[in-house]
């Protein structure tokens, strides 16, 4: 297997910062009042998206959480549409029904970006069921956080997924915290993947901040699902550097657990390993540079767009 | 024209729907090996293969979310969600998902899920087998529901559910399984949201759904030798409703009574009741009754169940009382 090329390499560097930028301009739009609602940001996460998503193809179908952001920008949903969604814009995404924590856009394979934990596994599932059963090459590719792993429709879902062979990558974004509890206190293994063996699949826990081995793990684990192989649990360790949500400070981290992951933020990794393979620190910068420009100029745009029209309300309830 | 059961009736209305669209296809909790627990998709495997018809294990969020999913992606499930008390243990699926995915999304996808579920009390099951669940339902914008009380409706709204776009939930009554009626060769299409004019009558206005709506057409019956003329309405979908055609009957009768099986809190009989007096007080010579069921959950013992349904005596003596007022 070989890795991706220096170009594919860049890229998934330029997508990690687009994400990063997006969500601190989140953070600030919710921090200012400039948004109602919630929000639930992934800085930190960024890897394990965007090495997820640059492994498989544009065809392939992805369902998500309500930290949601990274997994949407990461299958190539645009930028401004994205913003315009979480501003209540008439020309968001979803004409302003959804909401930060539920970006959609089916036309890129977005498929949805779910409110209610775990909630979404199932129709991961049936969404490869679907890819099956019209004998196309898609995947279902789900990613939801480790909190999920305790809720019933992840076994119900590992299970039916197993049992009919179907083309699933469950990927589970383990950032240590459910909301505002440590995965120590709500669940007695230490290795979610090792879940996966009650449902006959392969589990595989990785470094989630590792943008190339994600991606690797990824292409092993999606070449199985097309040959027909079934569903693979991947376990993405990482850290979510914000709080749950919003309104949450995570006073609850111990000391120096921030900053150690800090240290190990998944964009510093991935320059790291590019300067270390030759590309100049100005080309880094070139890219950290047209991503924050991309971002606010896609943010100003969406600014400028219209309040939806009261009336619209009452559309897209039935067919 | 062929005399069949309520039970074969709906299997004919799975068969010709999964014949008639490729895209369709049926799964859930034996189903498939074994015709399914009430014996509704008998055959079907046989008939139909592996492919399109598929045992599940018991995970009502997995079956419930698969059809999400598959259905997002084009396809026409087809759910069996056995007993309708189990829609309880997938009301996040049904009620969080399915009902919301196309508003959510801002119209971006259709969902057009049928969910398939036996329905009520009279059976002997007992509390958690008896429900008539579809009430749960109502205050959820995005799903469609259908009530079924004779052969006919039974296979002609299963093509109809089939072939909506939106998500449908499908009640079929335990009671009726064995009840036997004509199945034309062709049936008939049915939209969702028309209201079958069951018998005319001038006196007063009844409402009623399937096993309700068989007593109390007994009921009118006997009224009849007293020479109060029953209007029975079967709404046959409660959302839709058809207001329309209940207006119609009460702008000539002036009365109004709901026959309901359960209980009548969030109910669509006490809904159906508060439409009218909003739009229509003036119509009505005496107050609108609801008939309904103890605020209990089901007995089981056979007397108890017995009094808990809504009896045709009782319903005679309400709609007596209420022509009387």
């Amino acid at each position: 297997m070989t890795p991706p090329d220096r170009d594919a390499q860049l890229q998934m560097l330029r997508a990690m910062h687009e994400i990063r930028f997006f969500e601190d301009a989140c953070h600030r739009l919710f921090a200012t009042g400039s948004v109602r609602g919630t929000t639930h940001l992934c800085q930190g996460q960024e890897a394990v998206t965007v090495g997820t998503l640059h492994a498989l193809r544009p065809e392939d179908q992805m369902t998500c959480t309500y930290r949601g952001h990274g997994a949407v920008l990461a299958k190539g949903v645009a930028l401004d549409r994205s913003f315009g969604e979480i501003l209540g814009k008439a020309d968001g995404l979803c004409g302003g029904k959804g909401g930060s924590m539920h970006l959609t856009d089916v036309d890129k394979g977005a498929l949805g970006s779910f409110a209610i934990v775990g909630g979404h596994l199932p129709v991961a599932v049936g969404v490869a069921f679907a890819a099956r059963y019209r004998r196309t090459d898609e995947l279902s590719v789900c990613f939801f956080g480790d909190g999920s792993t305790n809720i019933g429709a992840f076994h119900e879902s590992l299970n039916l997924a197993s049992i009919w062979k179907l083309p699933v990558l469950f990927v589970c974004e383990n950032n240590l915290y459910g909301e505002y509890s440590p995965l120590h206190t709500t669940t007695p293994i230490e290795v979610l993947a090792d879940r996966a063996a009650a449902y006959g699949m392969p589990g595989i826990r990785i470094d989630g901040n590792d943008v190339l081995g994600v991606h690797a793990t990824v292409t092993e684990a999606a070449a199985r699902a097309r040959a027909g192989e079934g569903p693979t649990l991947i376990e993405m360790m990482t850290y979510r550097q914000k709080g749950h949500s919003r309104a949450d400070p995570a006073a609850y981290r111990p000391d120096g657990e921030l900053e150690a992951w800090l240290a190990r933020d998944p964009i510093v990794l991935h320059e790291r390993s590019l300067l270390a393979d030759g590309v100049a620190q100005e080309q880094l910068d070139a890219i950290r540079a047209a991503a924050e420009e991309a971002v606010e100029a896609a943010l100003e745009r969406a600014q400028s767009w219209p309040d939806p029209d009261p009336e619209t309300r009452l559309e897209h309830v039935y067919a | 024209m062929t005399v069949v059961t309520y039970r074969q009736a709906i299997t004919r209305g799975i068969a010709d729907a999964l014949a008639a669209d490729e895209d369709v296809f049926l799964f859930g909790e034996d189903v498939a090996r074994a015709g399914g627990a009430f014996k509704t998709t008998t055959g079907l495997w046989e008939r139909f293969g592996d492919d399109r018809v598929m045992d599940t294990p018991i995970s009502e969020q997995a079956i419930v979310g698969t059809a999400i999913g598959a259905a997002i992606r084009g396809l026409r499930p087809l759910a069996e969600v056995m007993f309708a008390d189990f829609a309880a243990v997938c009301f996040d699926g049904i009620v969080n998902e399915l009902a919301k995915y196309r508003y959510m999304t801002g119209g971006q996808v259709n969902c057009p899920v049928t969910i398939h579920m036996a329905n009520g009390a009279g059976t002997g099951f007992a509390a958690q087998h008896s429900q008539p669940a579809e009430n749960w339902f109502l205050n959820t914008p995005g799903l469609k529901v259908v009530v079924p009380a004779t052969v006919t409706d039974a296979y002609a709204l299963m093509r109809a559910a089939v072939e909506d776009d939106d998500p449908v939930l499908y009640f079929e009554h335990k009671g009726l399984f064995g009840m036997r009626g004509e199945l034309p060769d062709v049936v008939e299409p049915v939209q969702l949201g028309v209201a079958d004019l069951v018998r005319e009558g001038d006196a007063v206005t009844v409402v009623a759904t399937q096993q309700m709506r068989h007593r109390a057409l007994s009921a009118a019956d006997a009224l009849a030798q007293e020479g109060i003329e029953v209007e029975l309405i079967d709404p046959r979908t409660l959302v839709p409703f058809d207001h329309a055609a209940v207006r119609r009957s009460v702008e000539k009768t002036n009365r109004l009574v709901v026959v309901q099986e359960g209980s009548a809190g969030a109910s669509w009989g006490g809904t159906l009741i508060a439409h009218v007096l909003q739009d229509g007080f003036e119509l009505l010579d005496a107050p609108p009754r609801l008939i309904s069921s103890d605020e209990t959950p089901v007995p089981y013992a056979g007397v108890l169940e017995a009094a808990w349904l809504p009896s045709v005596e009782r319903i005679a003596e309400e709609v007596r009382s209420i022509v009387r007022y």
